[in-house]
């Protein structure tokens, strides 16, 4: 079963839930958590785990063989990204807004832009005790986070099979890093707080969801602050609330030193058992 | 001198567009003819990704001697318009197309 936490609004506790999710289903059953918020993976902060695999990842784009070219122009009428253009007598190349989609190589009537693999990030695999975590890390200067966030579910799929719990600890908004991080997921999880802003933002990942024809539900975090409006929403659109997470000053200070917080907060730990539970009835029903 | 100017309408009295990549017209005045002419850009809009590059690329194929626009061309229009022959001003945003030509010939405007 994959599940991915995913938020609308940032810093409403994607992390916070993914880390300890996966740390309290990992007491009892086989569990990887996967960072793929790859422009900030923060998940490692919270689960110090043993190094196991470390593998540079690489994308693919063209280069110009200028002795090959013969200035035809196709290449930049292929290009849907305009990351080819022709100037005059030369083909420029702007790598950050390739998409690697092969199509001016492919192309090309004389094969003057062949693809050349480019680093874009790292990828590590830690383990702590029965939990495994993925995260993978976009280099400095790198603007696109969906190949790098493609590439991590792929090694994913490869290398945990199906009787694992997967969690995806998600990007916030709801723009294509986002879409690519919860579109094979089984389930996705949209944490929220109880502020305007945090129904606004919400809305708008339920109108993602909603298009991507996902299962979802939400939580809420940091109960007991802003208003009811996000919970009346929630009713109103027939949207599952599975959990809401106590505000609780303790559990700020907790975060603040990269601890766990389940083990510390009996309060917390109860929310965590309701929302396995929940999860597991999914399973169970035959969400993979 | 052909002097291109980022403008979001067509005569000397339209206000100049601040942006480059997603401006409005490109609008060139050719001195020696005393003639302006205009390029509508506005197909841009819908374009999610690589606005700028394309921009340069027209103005690049109009092959103009100074570019007078508002905030300066990002990176990617940057790497175009280095392969241009191309004297660049920036700072006339929130001018009319005249008065930031008039800046322009007074020396008031600021190099890029």
């Amino acid at each position: 079963m994959k599940i991915a936490i995913a938020s609308g609004k940032g810093g409403t506790g994607k992390t916070t839930l993914a880390v300890n999710l996966a740390s309290f289903l990992a007491e009892s059953r086989k569990v990887v958590l996967c960072d793929l918020d790859v422009e900030e993976p923060n998940s490692g902060l919270f689960i110090k785990g043993k190094l196991i695999h470390r593998e540079d990842k690489f994308k693919m784009i063209p280069e110009w063989e200028k002795d090959k070219c013969t200035l035809c122009g196709h290449c930049q009428k292929v290009c849907n990204f305009h990351a080819v253009i022709q100037l005059g007598d030369q083909i420029m190349v702007f790598p950050e807004l390739c998409h690697s989609c092969y199509a001016c190589s492919e192309l090309c009537p004389v094969d003057a832009l062949p693809m050349i693999p480019q680093k874009m990030g790292e990828l590590k695999q830690f383990k702590k005790e029965g939990l495994s975590f993925v995260e993978s890390r976009l280099d400095i200067g790198q603007e696109q986070a969906v190949p790098l966030i493609a590439q991590t579910r792929e090694d994913l799929d490869k290398n945990f099979d199906d009787d694992f719990i997967k969690l995806f600890d998600a990007p916030p908004g709801t723009s294509c890093p986002v879409i690519e991080a919860t579109k094979d997921a089984d389930f996705v999880i949209l944490i929220t707080e109880p502020t305007p802003f945090g129904l606004h933002d919400l809305t708008l990942a339920v109108d993602t969801m909603r298009e991507l024809e996902k299962n979802f539900g939400v939580i809420v975090n940091r109960h007991g602050i802003g208003n009811n409006d996000v919970l009346t929403y929630c009713q109103k659109k027939n949207i599952p609330v599975i959990s809401k997470l106590p505000n609780d000053r303790r559990i700020a200070e907790l975060y603040s030193r990269g601890s766990l917080i389940y083990q510390k907060i009996p309060e917390f730990k109860k929310q965590l058992v309701n929302i396995a539970d929940y999860l597991l009835k999914l399973q169970e029903e035959g969400i993979r | 001198m052909k002097i291109a100017f980022t403008t979001k309408g067509t005569e000397w009295d339209s206000i100049m567009d601040p942006r480059f990549g997603r401006t409005e017209f490109i609008t060139l005045y050719d001195e020696e003819k005393d003639e302006l002419t205009n390029i509508d850009n506005r197909s841009i809009e819908s374009v999610a990704h690589g606005a700028s590059p394309q921009t340069a690329q027209k103005l690049f194929d109009l092959n103009p001697d100074v570019l007078i626009t508002g905030n300066g061309p990002g990176g990617n229009a940057g790497r175009v318009l280095a392969q241009a022959n191309l004297k660049i001003f920036v700072g006339a945003g929130n001018m009319t197309v005249k008065e930031a030509y008039n800046a322009y010939k007074n020396g008031e405007l600021k190099g890029f």
